[in-house]
Parts: C-alpha cells; sequence; structure tokens
C-alpha cells in the first residue's frame, strides 16, 4: 500500500516536473504575447497541480496537505484573473495577437505584425 | 531523490523564464514572465521544504502567492492607466 501510493507520487512528481519545463520552454519559444500567456498558464495549472498532488500523497492527511490545498487553490484562482488583467491591458496597447493570413503561417522574423512590438519598451 | 529531480526541474524553467523576461520586447512579456518566475519559486520553496523535511516553507510559499498576484496587478494597472489611484470615471471622455 505504502509503496503504491510512492509510485503514484513519484508519476505525479514527475508529470508535474515536464509539465513545468514544457511551459517555461513555451514561455521561451512561443511567437507572440499571447501564445506565450498560454504556454505560462501550462506552468500554473498541469505544472503545479501534479506537483502539488505529488507532494500532498507523500505528506499523507494533515496540516501540511490542507496548506498545499491553500495553494492549489490560490493558483486556481490567481492565475486566470492575473492572465485575464495582462491580457486586457495588452490590448488596451493596441497589441493584437499574431495570426496566421489566408491559411498561411506568418513568419514572425520576417514581416512582423505592426503593433506586435509596439507597447513601452523596458 | 524524487524532490531533487522536481527542484532540478523547476530550476531550469526559472532560467527560462528568466530568459523570456530579459529578452522582453513588451513590458507585457517582462510582467508575464515576472509572475510565472513567482509560481515557480512558490513551487521551489514547497518542494525545497520537502527536501529538508521542514515543511514550514509552505507558510512563506503561500504568502509569497498571494504578493506575487497583487504585485503583477499593480504593475499591470500602472502600465495600463500610468497611474495605480486610478478613477474609471476620467476614462468616458
Amino acid at each position: 500500500m505504502a509503496l503504491a501510493v510512492d509510485i503514484l507520487s513519484w508519476a505525479l512528481i514527475l508529470l508535474g516536473s515536464f509539465f513545468t519545463v514544457v511551459g517555461a520552454a513555451g514561455l521561451v519559444r512561443m511567437p507572440d504575447l499571447f501564445t506565450r500567456m498560454h504556454a505560462a498558464s501550462v506552468i500554473d495549472t498541469t505544472g503545479v497541480g501534479f506537483l502539488v498532488l505529488g507532494m500532498m500523497l507523500q505528506a499523507g492527511l494533515g496540516l501540511v496537505t490542507l496548506k498545499l490545498f491553500f495553494i492549489l487553490v490560490l493558483f486556481f484562482f490567481a492565475g486566470p484573473v492575473v492572465v485575464h488583467a495582462l491580457a486586457q491591458a495588452a490590448l488596451h496597447e493596441k497589441i493584437e495577437p499574431q495570426l496566421a493570413l489566408g491559411g498561411q503561417r506568418r513568419d514572425a522574423s520576417a514581416d512582423p505584425i505592426p503593433g506586435a512590438t509596439k507597447g513601452r519598451p523596458s | 531523490m524524487m524532490f531533487t529531480v522536481a527542484a532540478i526541474a523547476i530550476l531550469v524553467a526559472l532560467a527560462l523564464a528568466i530568459t523570456r523576461g530579459i529578452l522582453g520586447p513588451t513590458v507585457f512579456d517582462r510582467a508575464l514572465a515576472a509572475n510565472a518566475v513567482g509560481s515557480l519559486a512558490i513551487m521551489l520553496l514547497a518542494v525545497v521544504g520537502f527536501l529538508t523535511g521542514r515543511p514550514e516553507f509552505l507558510d512563506i510559499g503561500l504568502t509569497y502567492g498571494l504578493l506575487n498576484m497583487i504585485g503583477t496587478l499593480a504593475v499591470l494597472k500602472f502600465f495600463r492607466h500610468g497611474d495605480l489611484a486610478y478613477d474609471h470615471e476620467e476614462d468616458d471622455a
């Protein structure tokens, strides 16, 4: 029984680590702000979620699990609020999502959309 | 052992998030990267707490999470309105 819980928490923590790294890689690799938000949300949902679930299994029932649950709830509510505010502020600054035109993929480096790099520098 | 793996993964993700923060190009990319760094720092605190057998670090993580959200929202509000004490009725004109 203890072994099964250990294996399950191993799997959950490895899965969480994987999604954390994938989300961070997307944060660097994605072409514009809105796709980067999507990548950052992967860290906030699957990455943190699986890691916290794995740690809950390691901690067992108790105060530690309650605190981990609070962290999970915090991420559950704070993540969407922050990303929504970010998207709203970016749209307010006239930063438009980068779109594929005519079914063709746009090359971001060759022909940037006007306004995609606008906004205040620094 | 498994917490070491998680800690290494979180450190790699932190390095990538900081890369995005340095690259920019807009202030919103930097705010997003700062928020991601905050989330990863919370997870790193939790994992290090388990790694050293001191789960009290979770309290620090919770506090840091609340500060992280408020900080990001304050920065966004400042860059959107140029003022933290913004009155929305001024915007109607």
